[in-house]
């Protein structure tokens, strides 16, 4: 469980994030959403501790992150996994090497197990037959499910995707989603996406945080989003006609 | 001025503090071992080329020029040689030549760190909890520091090579011209030929890489920072140059 207490973050004299409480639960699939430039991807480097808070606490299943000195930080980043919106595979190494980085980084396990495992790893992503590919040869999707692949390696506790749909088509995206939902129910991982795809929010929003400018305008999951009265959240939501079309039918039930 | 002297100290501060970063124990030395022969292959193997061409024609232009343009009757017949070598030790195979290589190796560290950083390649070493300054800057320092002298012997060899091909086309004759390689010889000029390198490549290195890793932004901003790099650290190397000579002369 990942809790944040009025955590606020300026740069220089322009405040980005005001007074963000939020509890992002075990097991599930936690979703920030918000409008572009709403700051998502701020509040996500805040957490993972790539950034600072310039005030607040974000607290790892009860351990404040921002006190803590450098070696319990690394400790717990050990713990933890990320996916970045542009996948951030490391270019210059094949498919199978990025996915046992961390392991040769960080594990003590011999050459062989470590191959295994992470052999294992692409294979829970459902990506085989590209091993000795180099990142740069294969699609945006793949890519994705190998940066997934990456983060899993050692057994995360807790799961960052920012944006994790960015760039693929919607067919791929469900794929995406899917996965990172099976992944964190079987793993009962703590994970948080951020993301502006009305269909992940439909799709996994187990528990949803709407981000408006900086502040939290909601909490709920994707069944009390339906019925939401929240004017700015309706109107982030519904802005598409789609969306607009399944709340009336929803309401007309 | 102020403005110019502020931002260059803010610079210098900032490359400090990376510096100070870049300069702790390996997590796994298995893995420093390898990106380490990765960059000596990287940084110096690959820079051999270049350097034994350009001191092979500077070898042999320096040769021509001085024996068709300064040798005279009336001066002793090692002169074409004596001074070809002074030059190649004394200046060419080192400050010269890592003023080239700052242009070679220089961009290709600069760009290399920054595409890591603006594809959030660094932030995802961050996230694992892994120095990713250390990690990715102190092999390629060390590894150029290891191959620097190396490349700095094969430059004179080469410059020599150079001046003796100017034998085959009748310039000089290779008595005079061995003569002249021979005269009076001072085995410290090579030593602070090594010096000297030393010092350049630790410039090169890590001020490309300072260049690299405080990239923000996107491609263009990769571009300009690789830029930056090749003037920098050719500029700090010419500084460099004026003082460790008057120090080890
Ligand atoms: N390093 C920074 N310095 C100043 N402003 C920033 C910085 N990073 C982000 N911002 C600002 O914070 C706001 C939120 O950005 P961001 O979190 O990237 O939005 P998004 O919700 O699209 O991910 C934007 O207005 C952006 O300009
Ligand atoms: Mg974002």
């Amino acid at each position: 469980m990942i809790e944040l207490r009025n955590l606020y973050k300026s740069f220089e004299d322009k405040e980005v994030l005001h007074d963000i409480n939020a509890v992002f639960e075990e097991g599930k699939t936690n979703l920030i959403i918000g409008q572009s430039g709403s700051g998502k991807t701020v509040l996500m480097k805040n957490i993972v501790g790539l950034l600072t808070p310039t005030r607040g606490q974000v607290l790892y299943d009860g351990r404040d992150f921002v006190q803590m000195n450098k070696r319990e930080q690394v400790l717990i980043r050990r713990e933890m996994g990320m996916i970045f919106q542009s996948a951030a595979l490391f270019d210059s190494m094949s498919v199978l090497e990025n996915v046992m980085f961390p392991l040769d980084m960080f594990s003590d396990q011999n050459q062989a197990d470590r191959e295994r495992r992470a052999r294992f790893c692409l294979e829970r992503v459902n990506l085989k037959g590209a091993e000795n590919k180099l990142p740069g040869e294969i699609s945006g999707g793949m890519q994705k499910r190998v940066a997934i692949a990456r983060a899993i390696a050692l057994n995360p506790k807790y799961l960052f995707c920012d944006e994790p749909n960015s760039g693929l088509d919607p067919k791929t995206s469900l794929v995406i989603d899917d996965l990172i939902h099976d992944i964190t129910t079987e793993y009962r991982m703590t994970t948080i996406i951020n993301t502006h795809d009305m269909n992940s929010v439909m799709g996994i929003g187990e528990n949803i945080v709407y981000i408006y400018q900086g502040q939290k305008e909601w909490q709920g999951n994707k069944d009390q989003i339906m019925t939401s009265t929240n004017e700015r959240l309706n109107s982030f939501i519904f802005a598409s006609d789609l969306f607009r079309k399944v709340k009336e039918a929803n309401g007309n039930a | 001025m102020n403005m110019i002297l502020h931002r260059f100290l803010a610079a210098f501060g900032q490359y400090l503090i990376l510096m100070g970063k870049v300069f702790s124990l390996p997590e796994r030395w298995r893995m420093f071992l390898k990106q380490y022969v990765k960059e000596m292959s990287q940084l110096g193997v690959d820079s051999i080329g270049i350097v034994l061409l350009i001191s092979f024609f500077i070898g042999a232009v320096i040769c021509i020029q001085i024996k068709l343009n300064i040798q005279s009757p009336w001066m002793p017949a090692f002169t074409t040689g004596y001074t070809t070598r002074e030059i190649m030790l004394l200046e060419f195979s080192s400050s010269i030549m890592c003023l080239i290589l700052s242009g070679k190796v220089g961009s290709n560290i600069a760009s290399e760190i920054g595409t890591m950083r603006v594809t959030q390649q660094i932030d995802a070493l961050e996230i694992m909890g892994i120095n990713s300054a250390s990690f990715l800057i102190l092999p390629k320092i060390l590894g150029l520091l290891t191959m620097i002298p190396f490349l700095v012997i094969f430059s004179i060899a080469f410059g020599f090579i150079g001046a003796y091909a100017t034998a085959i086309m009748g310039v000089i004759t290779v008595d005079d011209l061995t003569l002249g390689l021979l005269h009076d010889f001072n085995q410290w000029y090579v030593w602070m030929s090594i010096i000297k390198s030393l010092f350049f490549a630790f410039i090169i290195a890590s001020v490309s890489s300072f260049y690299g890793y405080t990239v923000e932004g996107g491609s263009f901003d990769v571009g300009k920072a690789s830029t930056n790099a090749v003037v920098r650290s050719s500029m700090l190397i010419l500084f460099a140059d004026i003082f460790l000579t008057q120090l080890l002369s």
